[in-house]
């Protein structure tokens, strides 16, 4: 197979599986065909695959492994959050029974507050949420990323200290005074824009926003990529020293592509939110950071459809083996990605051209053995 | 109140007169035997500022009528009865002058029936006098403790009835942490006195002493003064409580620079294992944290085999441990043993994993990361299927539970004796990577692996060694942090953060930046939860000072100068 040909192939596929996702699927489901637990559980997949995106645009194209993106998803999930939870307005249970004068979300009241922070009050607009969801992890990204690229910092240091600022944060969000809803975060969600989130309707639409915004975050990288910016992202991951004696700014490029990275990510969050029904802080660890990277690893990293396909596949085990095998779920999980990043650098999209040779020896003509005379 | 102090003039006189040689007992027999009651109350007050033990046993038995006069001819023995009652109704006699049985001609001990014989009688002049030499008698206990228990006691009840007796004692106690307590507890009842001028000086006093006990006192005279409008007193009451809050600050901050120094030396084993591997190999080991986690079961384990042997539900299987059955303080020694084991263990699994799974890696640091993160989950179920999801129990040998008080400051004996043992390893580090051949392979391959390997060093070898090495100090940090934290299949993780600042604060691969990294993040840690009176957000400021840290110093602390570039 030729360069240009796999191209096309690999257009085909995404035509094909983006009209599946954003037509058929939801179109079955409308029809009863497909439930409303599977859509759901779909529509969290993909989520995770814009995570994992965000992780493979640091990781796989520019080389920077960063375990802050469960940070960015859970940030960009507590915007949205913050409006889904004014939005409850008087169907909280306090309000139900007459004691949330001020309708604030549950939890303030649990906690003895009787007026709305001043931090809170914009959320009641969903544009303005909507806009918090991309600026918050952006412009905490573009501080972070400016103090750790100006000193140079890369590689695994790169790594620890994005794990550390996840790690912090986290700490930060369990705790109830910060009014973010401490341990049990946000839930109960009723309303966004006025459809009733408990509705089949509703899910099905959030489900094409996310397939969506997926096919959209992959075009525009793919975009990104045949450009000379791409071109130069892959410069940095491959010898970021060579690039900078060439005269290029590699801090700059990095930071525009973490902010960028960071934004892909908390849209992800802000679309899983509404769709698994809650946020809670658990989600901000560097564990699921890690996570998110084995997604990358076991899917491909370096490339487009890996990361997707990684996230799928994974988050499919996870939703099997939990339930088959809940105490080996993790056994399971480590063993693999030991085993990929042994084994199979490339991922499972290397898997067809790592076979290719195997099966031509297989099926290729058999070399001629000299009958000795 | 006036009588007690004629008593004890008239004791602190006698007891110069009062033969030497004579023991309380005999003295008590011989009171208990004279008809003269002046003779009989002298002799009594006679035992005034004498601690032993038997005073308050005997006259406690004699004023409760316990003492019997036994009647043999015209003989009186003074005892009391000890021990069971058998069918009779009788029961083991002492002699009350020396404290042996009373026996009979044969020699065998006599058994005698409490009503047949009368009881030693007592006036009530008498029993106040027996009072008196009871009130002090905890005072003047040979027994430190005791005597400081006495007067911490009084002091915090604000007795007045005691308030002579004190002052007495005062001028003869010999011990300045007692005679501390004694000039404390005196100012603690004289809070209690109407007049102002007893109180102004009772308060000055007490600023003197700034001692902690104090706080409430001086918290309700500060109250009562305000209340009276005594312009004096209240100023003497708040430069006294000025005085107690310096003190307890003073206490705090050096109780939390010891807390600091204790999470410092914990960090630093950790992390010296860390920043070994690391800057050999290029490797984060995020595993690291589990192999702490190895270290504290097998402390566990070595604990349960010292003892009663154990069961862990291992994989589902009840997997019984046999065990030695050990009491006394062959059991204590357990702790000592796990020492060793631990970091054999640790070093044992490090260099499996090393074998199995990071050799591979070594061109690719990133992905050796991730890898080590799967193994550490791997290992976390393993532990949780292995010993059960919740904490297991390590209790603490006797000689690492106690304390050492050194003017309020609480210095636990598990947490001094981890800054001694971490400084300990630091220098037996230094020696293996100084003094031995080892040591010189390992420092050979960290500067270039290349030329080391072409000098016909066998870096895959000492890659293996060092990484034993590293885990295995690991395994040690998880047993003292045994004795200090919970033992639990994820217990790695909460150190693991820090453990990875700190490698990346001291510099890679720098023995003194490691351990300065180390002291000043446990330290900053613990001072910041003080100061901001909240653990989290002074983990947060602690992890922000570190970003800001690598802006100045982006290599850390010591950094390793090398021409080599990527």
């Amino acid at each position: 197979m030729n360069a240009a040909l796999r191209q096309r192939f690999e257009f085909a596929t995404v035509a094909l599986v983006a009209l599946c996702l954003i037509v058929v699927f939801p179109l079955l489901n409308a029809q009863g065909y497909v439930s409303n637990f599977t859509i759901n559980l779909w529509g969290k997949y993909l989520c995770f695959a814009l995570l994992a995106i965000s992780v493979d645009l640091l990781w796989g194209f520019t080389g920077m492994l960063s375990l802050g993106q469960a940070l960015f998803f859970a940030l960009g999930g507590y915007m949205l959050g913050m409006h889904l939870m004014l939005m409850i307005g008087d169907q909280g249970v306090y309000a139900q029974a007459g004691k949330n004068p001020n309708l604030l979300p549950d939890f303030m009241v649990f906690l003895g507050h009787t007026f709305l922070p001043t931090f809170w009050r914009p959320y009641y607009s969903f544009g303005f949420s909507a806009f918090m969801v991309v600026l918050l992890p952006g412009v905490i990204a573009a501080v972070f990323g400016f103090l750790a690229f100006r000193s140079r910092i890369k590689g695994v240091y790169f790594s620890i200290l994005t794990q550390a600022l996840t790690y912090g944060a986290a700490l930060l969000f369990f705790r109830n005074s910060m009014l973010m809803g401490g341990n049990n975060g946000f839930t109960d969600f009723k309303l966004l824009l006025g459809s009733d989130l408990r509705v089949a309707a509703t899910q099905r639409g959030l489900f094409v926003a996310t397939a969506v915004t997926l096919l959209l975050v992959y075009l525009l990288i793919r975009w990104l990529n045949g450009t000379k910016f791409g071109l130069v992202q892959r410069a940095i991951r491959d010898g970021e020293n060579r690039v900078l004696f060439s005269g290029y700014a590699t801090a700059h490029f990095k930071l525009f592509i973490f902010v960028l990275s960071a934004a892909i990510a908390s849209v992800g969050g802000a679309l899983y939110v509404p769709q698994v029904g809650g946020i809670n802080p658990s989600v901000m660890t560097p564990d699921k950071s890690l996570e998110a990277v084995v997604w990358v690893a076991v899917g491909g990293r370096g490339t487009l459809l890996g990361p997707i396909l990684g996230a799928v596949v994974i988050n499919a085990l996870k939703s099997w083996a939990t339930r088959a095998y809940p105490d080996l779920w993790l056994v399971i999980l480590g063993g693999l990605f030991i085993l990929v990043v042994l084994f199979l650098p490339g991922g499972l999209v290397s898997l067809p051209s790592r076979l290719a040779p195997l099966w031509r020896k297989l099926t290729g003509p058999k070399p001629v053995t000299v009958p000795k005379t | 109140m006036y009588f007690p102090r004629v008593v004890i003039l008239l004791s602190f006189f006698l007891s110069l007169t009062a033969g030497a040689a004579e023991t309380p007992r005999a003295t008590i027999a011989r009171a208990v035997l004279t008809t003269d009651a002046a003779a009989q109350r002298s002799l009594v007050a006679s035992l005034m500022g004498e601690g032993d033990e038997i005073i308050p046993e005997l006259l406690t038995a004699w004023r409760n009528d316990a003492i019997i006069l036994y009647q043999t001819g015209n003989l009186t023995i003074p005892v009391v009865l000890t021990g069971e009652k058998n069918d009779a109704g009788t029961r083991t006699a002492v002699r009350v002058d020396d404290g042996q049985p009373l026996v009979d001609a044969a020699g065998q001990p006599l058994r005698v029936l409490a009503g047949d014989f009368k009881t030693a009688d007592h006036t009530s002049a008498l029993r106040r006098v027996m009072k008196a030499v009871l009130d002090i008698v905890d005072l003047v206990s040979p027994n430190q403790v005791k005597r400081l228990q006495a007067v911490q006691t009084i002091g915090q009840t604000q007795n007045e009835s005691k308030l002579a007796v004190l002052e007495e004692r005062l001028p003869r106690e010999k011990d300045p942490v007692v005679q501390r307590a004694l000039r404390e507890a005196l100012a603690l009842i004289h809070l209690k006195d109407p007049t102002e001028a007893v109180k102004l000086a009772a308060l000055n006093e007490l600023k003197a002493l700034h001692s902690l006990s104090s706080s409430d006192f001086l918290q309700k005279s500060l109250q009562q003064a305000e209340a009276a409008h005594s312009a004096p007193l209240v100023a003497a009451a708040k430069a006294a409580i000025k005085a107690v809050e310096s003190h307890r600050y003073t206490v705090d901050f050096l109780g939390t620079i010891f807390r600091g120094l204790s999470l410092g030396s914990i960090l630093l084993v950790l992390a010296l294992g860390l920043a070994i591997t690391f800057g050999l190999m290029g490797v984060i080991n995020m595993a690291h944290g589990e192999m702490i986690a190895v270290g504290a079961y097998t402390t566990y384990l070595v604990q349960n085999v010292f003892g009663d042997g154990i069961v862990i539900p291992c994989f589902g299987l009840s997997l019984g441990i046999p065990g030695l059955h050990l009491t006394g303080w062959l059991y204590q020694c357990y702790f000592l043993a796990a020492i060793p084991l631990s970091f054999v263990m640790a070093a044992l699994v490090g260099i499996g994993l090393e074998r199995s799974i990071v050799q591979w890696l070594y061109r690719r640091p990133l992905e050796s990361l991730l890898a080590t993160w799967g193994v550490s989950v791997v290992l976390q179920q393993v532990f949780k299927l292995m010993f059960g999801s919740n904490n297991v129990q390590v209790s603490s040998p006797a000689y690492l539970s106690g304390n050492w008080t050194v003017n309020d400051i609480i210095l636990g004996w598990n947490r001094v004796f981890v800054i001694g043992f971490a400084l300990l390893i630091v220098l037996g580090v230094w020696l293996v990577l100084t003094r031995t051949s080892l040591g010189l392979l390992i420092r050979a391959v960290m500067q270039n692996r290349g030329m080391a390997s072409c000098m016909g060093v066998r870096t895959s070898r000492v890659n293996m060694l060092t990484f034993g090495l590293g885990s295995g100090l690991a395994g040690l940090a998880g047993t003292f942090l045994s004795q200090i934290g919970n033992v639990g299949p994820s217990m790695g993780q909460n150190y693991i953060v820090d453990c990875f600042m700190t490698v990346v604060v001291g510099g890679v691969g720098s023995l003194p930046g490691t351990v300065i990294s180390a002291f000043g993040i446990g330290l900053s840690d613990q001072t910041l939860q003080q100061v901001l009176l909240d653990p989290v957000i002074g983990k947060i400021v602690v992890l922000a000072g570190i970003i800001l840290f690598l802006q100045w110093r982006p290599a850390g602390i010591f950094t390793t100068r090398s021409r080599s570039l990527d």
